[in-house]
């Protein structure tokens, strides 16, 4: 079977479908799917090649949608994916995780979910929201979300979670319990001396080395962070960046070292590239040097930004890699980010990028 | 189909024209279509039960009709709680919303 390389979007407005084949220098679009619903994550589950999506929009409410013949056609469901009635009602449903026969999805306000039959039927994973810090989560500029969702290949019982505003929480016992890991990662919006809060971090997105489930990457409001212990602590990795704002972070397909980011000019200050120059920032060392990856990128008047799940590898070698703008622009790199062009324009804002490799 | 409701309803039962949106989400729905209801409620747990998840397109777990989603009954409109007169006409529409 001939190599086929989905990049799967969602946006503002629907979700979206790039293809082409292992070269990925010829690209078809098809879209918009999902009638066109606001989709905040767009995933393919590599087990089976379904594809899911989680959004929600004004008129109906929550959703995670699914379409197991590569797009043609798409069904939705919410059975179960509610909160108790009193409760603050799910607006949206924000990030997807499958793993082995289970599929997790994160909502906004901030909660988690599994259903053990392919998205059909959710079940609450209560234990979060009785987290003891819950009453006191505030959220960010896009909502109190449950953004990231990061599972331990090697143990299924592990779940990490990365909350905006609340920061990254840990289970080891399958939900049931969770603990804060957020010891090093800054709070600047918060007073000199409660910078460094046990929980209350505005983490933008959580990623995991590959091979490595003990480290971890983060792009927070306040800096970008590794771990090595899990998220037990965090060490700053932001030095040689241009700024420590930004939204996505990327892992590589399978060297621990190296992660993507794309720094943004700041929370304040417009949040787009500095400088208007387009520029993916790569490190091979786990953030001890950083290279900007600028060719084939805009590199003038560029007033564009990337949001938090907006930026993807492929699994092919060398790594492809993907990122989606706010002002619905799609780029990519088949060569592990040294030279860059624009595969699609004009769509609408970018919300999510993954990446699904058929066939290999 | 016309945007006319107006045919007579089976006995008991109650006519519902739903959103062209709402009908797009369950590809086996209609536009019109009668159910047995005395409230908004009932009418809309029997849509449930012809489509199911179409509950939760309309309502949210408050348990309240969606903010974007209006029924009118009579000119009027509905909450969960509106009664339903045999033969009464129910519309189910999208709010103006979006961006």
């Amino acid at each position: 079977m001939a190599t086929k390389v989905l990049v799967l979007l969602g946006t503002k407005k629907g979700a979206f479908i790039l293809e082409s084949d292992a070269r990925r220098r010829a690209w078809d679009l098809r879209g918009p799917f999902c009638e066109t619903w606001p989709m905040n994550h767009v995933i393919a589950d590599p087990a089976d090649g379904t594809i899911y999506g989680a959004g929600g929009n004004e008129w109906f409410g929550p959703a995670v949608w699914k379409s197991t013949d590569l797009g043609a056609t798409w069904t939705h469901s919410s059975q179960g994916l509610a909160y108790a009635e009193g409760e603050q009602p799910i607006k949206s449903a924000w990030s997807l995780a499958p793993a082995a026969g289970r599929l997790y999805a994160g909502v906004e306000p901030a909660g988690l979910f599994r259903s053990d039959d392919a998205g059909q039927a959710w079940q609450h994973v209560a234990g979060l929201r009785n987290h003891p810090s819950r009453p006191g989560w505030q959220p960010g500029g896009g909502g109190l979300i449950l953004h990231s969702i990061v599972l331990n290949p090697k143990d299924a019982s592990q779940v990490w979670v990365a909350i905006s505003s609340a920061g990254v929480f840990h289970t080891a016992d399958g939900g049931e319990t969770w603990e804060p890991r957020n010891r090093g990662t800054r709070a600047d919006y918060m007073p000199e001396d409660q910078r460094y809060p046990e929980v209350g971090q505005c983490v933008h997105c959580l990623v995991m080395a590959p091979g490595m489930p003990d480290r971890l990457y983060q792009q927070n409001h306040c800096g970008m962070y590794r771990s090595d212990d899990g998220g037990r602590s965090w060490q700053s990795i932001e030095a040689g960046l241009p700024s420590t704002f930004g939204f996505p972070a990327a892992a590589h397909p399978r060297d621990p070292a190296t992660l993507y980011l794309l720094p943004l000019n700041g929370d304040i200050a417009g949040r787009f590239v500095p400088d208007g120059k387009t520029a993916v920032w790569r490190t091979r060392d786990a953030g001890a040097r950083w290279q900007a990856l600028r060719e084939g990128l805009p590199q003038k008047n560029a007033f564009l930004g990337v949001l938090r799940q907006a930026m993807a590898t492929d699994r092919l070698d060398p790594a492809g890699v993907y990122f989606g703008t706010s002002s619905g622009a799609l780029f990519a790199s088949a060569d592990e980010g040294e030279s860059w062009s624009c595969i699609a324009q004009h769509l609408p804002t970018i919300t999510s990028v993954e990446t699904m490799v058929v066939g290999t | 189909m016309t945007e006319r409701a107006l045919t007579t309803a089976q006995p008991g039962a109650v006519v519902v024209m739903l959103a062209p949106a709402l009908v797009r989400l369950f590809p086996e729905a209609e536009r019109r279509v009668e159910v047995a209801a005395s409230t908004v409620g009932e009418m809309i747990q029997a849509l449930d039960g012809r489509w199911p998840g179409m509950h939760d397109r309309l309502c949210d777990s408050s348990p309240e009709i969606r903010r974007h989603i209006n029924v009118f009954v009579a000119g009027e409109r509905a909450t969960l709680e509106t009664r339903l007169a045999p033969g009464a006409e129910v519309w189910v529409l999208t709010a103006i919303s979006g961006g």
